[in-house]
């Protein structure tokens, strides 16, 4: 294993300890329990946003707090859900009176974890609302497993409801418009190798040289097969045609996309993957009003990448287009 | 009659069994899972193991309580809220007991397991740790019910979990993170129900053996 770390056990502390230094105007952190907050919490008036996963995936949930988006991640350790004691604290914390909506990605552990936090925060008079996401199109067999898993979509329903939030809206109205985004968002990802988790120090999976697996999760999880490497115009279609049957998208839909880095995987190509998706689009007669090409929920070094669609309705892109000021998403401030 | 010291023996010896067993359970999580279970349980009875010199003075059920609340926020993923709830409810059961009958014993582990049930939303056959537990208690029952002794119902209820557990490798996950490979969980056995048969074997080992 080569990693740019010290001790493996002290990766989260010390990655929080970085976030600190390096964001003082943005966020504060708080350590046992861990979560990280908004400098300015809690926000009067305002419906907090909390979420949080394992870590691993950043820019995901830390890199998202900031105005405009998350009041609070709760991060758990590399690719374990967080505990309810955080997300509690962090509940509190960002509790400026109009109650909490808790963004969660469908994991098992990730679900359990925020319903016993919830369940406790309620038994302490906070209104708490959840909304789940699980966008994964590659999980088929829905009804015979966990569900679809949470991925992409996640990115945009922190940025869109954490707009809504600033606006002003209601819990409710906030959790609508999340259930809105989560209902209209498909993703599918793949990978080029596996990811090392530095306490376990091997690869989580074995894939051959010239192997890929189209399906992946964002903790290589296995996902629909396992293949030849292929060029990635062909790669695209692997990934964007499921996405665009599963909604279905059609002619004349506006969509917002974002050509996703799995971690190790080099701009270069998440652009050349754009340009094909932009084309695959177009045959369809589906516009992207707006995109993001990058790294933004990751897992770790894995070298792959995933596509994100959401149809976007004029609601949609004005809470998109609204000012959001984070360490990983900032524009219009 | 179980001892509060036999209780306070089986929680320590099972923090050292998780040790030795952190790299098989994460093997064994890394096939299905998300290769955290070893890890995560031994993190979890870590913290567990500093909390109990300062609740030994305490009844069984303050003690299994502060178990399951330890392990609520120290272990995280799946496991966490799971054998969290899984001690607490057991904890609850026992309240402001020094030392249990066998009843006693039965009546917290099916409280136990029916948390789990509860907070997992799952029943036995679908690849999870409730396909060791579940025969446990039967087997646990039935010798009780027959006239053994508790550390003859311990030892069936081991023979049983460790049944169950053999019994999840060729069978199909429905619940949890081992779901999302649909036949491709076939052949594995699950580290939920491995690491509930080492906890039962341990409680064998260290209550009523004397």
């Amino acid at each position: 294993m080569k990693k740019l770390i010290n001790k493996p056990e002290d990766v989260v502390r010390e990655e929080l300890e970085g976030i600190a230094l390096a964001h003082p105007d943005l966020v504060k952190v708080h350590y046992e329990p861990d979560y990280i907050v908004r400098a300015d919490a809690p926000v009067k008036g305002k419906v907090g946003l909390v979420s949080g996963g394992g870590s691993g995936h950043e820019p995901l949930h830390g890199g998202f707090v900031g105005m405009g988006m998350l009041d609070a991640a709760c991060p758990g350790a590399v690719f374990t859900s967080p505990t309810p004691d955080q997300m509690l604290e962090a509940t509190k914390a960002v509790d400026g009176g109009a109650g909490v909506l808790h963004i969660v990605k469908n994991y098992t552990g990730d679900v359990m974890n925020f319903e016993m936090a919830a369940e406790m925060a309620q038994m302490e008079g906070i209104e708490v609302a959840s909304v789940v996401t699980n966008d994964d199109v590659a999980v088929q067999d829905s009804l015979y497993t966990a569900g679809r898993r949470g991925v992409g979509i996640t990115v945009f329903v922190e940025k869109i409801a954490g707009a809504a939030a600033e606006e002003g809206r209601s819990l409710a109205e906030v959790t609508a418009v999340a259930k809105k985004v989560n209902d209209w968002g498909r993703s599918m990802g793949m990978a080029l190798t596996s990811c090392v988790v530095p306490q376990a120090g091997k690869p989580t999976f074995d894939l051959g040289e010239d192997e890929m697996e189209i399906g992946i999760g964002i903790h290589g999880e296995p996902g629909r097969k396992r293949m030849k490497i292929a060029p990635v115009d062909e790669i695209v279609e692997m990934l964007a045609e499921p996405i665009i049957s599963d909604l279905p998208y059609k002619e004349g839909d506006k969509v917002i996309a974002m050509v996703n880095g799995m971690g190790g995987t080099p701009l270069i190509e998440l652009y050349i993957a754009y340009r094909k998706l932009h084309h695959v689009l177009e045959g369809h007669g589906i516009t992207i009003v707006r995109n993001l090409v990058g790294n933004y929920i990751t897992s770790l070094e894995m070298a792959g990448m995933s596509i994100t669609l959401m149809k976007a309705d004029d609601e949609l892109i004005k809470l998109w287009d609204a000012p959001v000021k984070t360490a990983g998403l900032r524009w219009g401030v | 009659m179980i001892t509060k010291e036999e209780i306070l023996a089986w929680l320590h010896r099972y923090r050292e069994v998780l040790a030795e067993n952190k790299e098989y359970l994460t093997e064994l999580d890394a096939a299905i899972g998300d290769a955290d279970h070893g890890i995560n349980m031994d993190r979890g009875f870590g913290a567990v193991e500093k909390k109990l010199d300062g609740v030994a003075e305490k009844d069984i059920g303050t003690i299994l309580k502060t178990v399951g609340m330890t392990l609520v926020s120290t272990v995280g993923g799946a496991g966490g809220p799971l054998y969290g709830t899984f001690f607490l409810k057991a904890g609850m059961t026992l309240s402001g007991k020094n030392e249990l009958s066998a009843e006693d014993m039965v009546a917290a582990l099916n409280a136990a397991i029916e948390g789990v049930k509860m907070r997992g939303k799952a029943t036995t056959g679908e690849k999870t740790m409730l396909d060791a537990l579940v025969p446990a208690l039967e087997a646990m029952q039935k010798t009780i019910a027959d006239g053994g002794d508790i550390h003859a119902a311990l030892e069936a209820a081991t023979a049983a979990a460790e049944e169950g557990m053999k019994a999840t490798i060729p069978m199909l996950a429905t619940k949890g993170r081992a779901s999302y490979l649909g036949e491709r969980s076939i052949g594995h056995q699950d580290p939920g129900a491995t690491s509930s048969w080492l906890m039962l074997k341990t409680a064998a080992e260290t209550i009523g053996a004397s």
